[in-house]
């Protein structure tokens, strides 16, 4: 029991999320995430604003269990498995964070700077959070892909563009971490 | 009774991404500043495992349980469209510690402000859709 209740190690989270991607494409659908907030667009109406937004819903409804599983699984992760929100960062991450003006460098999963309702209820914090989803969902769109279906699902498929994609998301978050972090913060 | 499967295996990724840390904003941070193996190892990983199954599919040693053989999706050829995306994607990944996925997870960590990054990501996919004629001409 006290294995589950720790940071599992990359050695079993990697072996883990293959086993997902071999599951749903054993249930005939396809390992991607980022097609799901295309989902979300079209149910709140966007197919009325654009052609591109006209999918059936029949089709793509299983992306919504498979979010709302990912969601309750972080509800259950969350409250039952991790009783030490601690990250065991490099001790150089940490230091970095302090000299950004983070206070507990990896005490939680999550720096209060940015998540927490304090940081939401400012102006800056709150274009930091919307901001930030922005990139990822138009980014992820255009790209055509996100980590699930370029990273993992295309690079092990061989496929050139998703290696490019790849180079993409670190290019744009080498530029994010190590110039526009110290100037955002 | 086929969409409770695909909700179960959510909830088992879910779990993944929150235990192993995927879902920390400082993992994602000590990634792009190479001070770990952590997320490295994770992804690579996966990626080594899945490309032998995805030989298995392939070769049609495993079928899907409908008994039909797996095809995997061509991504579109297409370098300005998966590198620019790619790029600003990363962009928001490094700035919110999360990719796609991680964004559910993460609401049960932090519910209000997850909520709003997945706001923004629901706006960011619906502006693109909106613009996507003229961007891929």
């Amino acid at each position: 029991m006290d294995f589950i209740l720790q940071p599992w190690p990359w050695y079993v989270a990697g072996p883990l999320i293959a086993l997902v991607l071999f599951l749903m494409f054993y249930f005939g659908k396809k390992f991607g995430v980022s097609t799901t907030l295309e989902t979300f667009c079209t149910l709140s109406g966007a197919n009325k604003l654009s052609n591109y937004f006209k999918n059936d819903l029949k089709t793509q409804k299983w992306r919504l269990f498979f979010a709302a599983g990912i969601f309750l699984g972080g509800v259950i992760a969350a409250n039952f498995l991790t009783p030490n929100q601690s990250v065991n960062l490099n001790p150089d991450t940490v230091l970095e964070m302090a000299s950004l003006g983070f206070a507990d460098g990896g005490k939680t999963f999550l720096p209060k700077e940015i998540f927490s309702l304090e940081a939401l209820l400012s102006v800056k914090g709150f274009l930091i959070l919307i901001g930030a989803g922005f990139l990822i969902g138009f980014g992820s769109r255009y790209a055509g892909g996100c980590t699930s279906g370029h990273s993992i699902t295309g690079l092990s498929s061989l496929q050139m563009p998703s290696l490019i994609a790849t180079i993409g998301f670190f290019v744009g978050g080498l530029i994010m971490t190590w110039f526009l972090i110290p100037l955002i913060f | 009774m086929k969409n409770i499967k695909l909700l179960i295996l959510g909830i088992l990724f879910g779990i993944v991404l929150s235990k192993a840390e995927i879902i920390s904003w400082y993992r994602i941070y000590e990634m792009f500043k190479f001070q770990s193996f952590h997320m490295y190892g994770i992804i690579g990983s996966a990626v080594v495992i899945s490309f032998f199954l995805m030989q298995l599919f392939k070769k049609g040693i495993i079928k899907d349980e409908a008994g039909n053989k797996i095809k995997i999706q061509e991504k579109e050829k297409d370098f300005k469209r998966t590198f620019f995306g790619g790029t600003i994607f990363g962009l928001g990944w490094a700035l919110s510690g999360a990719c796609a996925a991680p964004l559910f997870a993460l609401l049960g960590y932090s519910f209000l402000p997850a909520f709003i990054v997945l706001i923004g990501a629901i706006l960011g996919a619906f502006v693109f859709g909106l613009v996507s004629k003229k961007l891929l001409n």
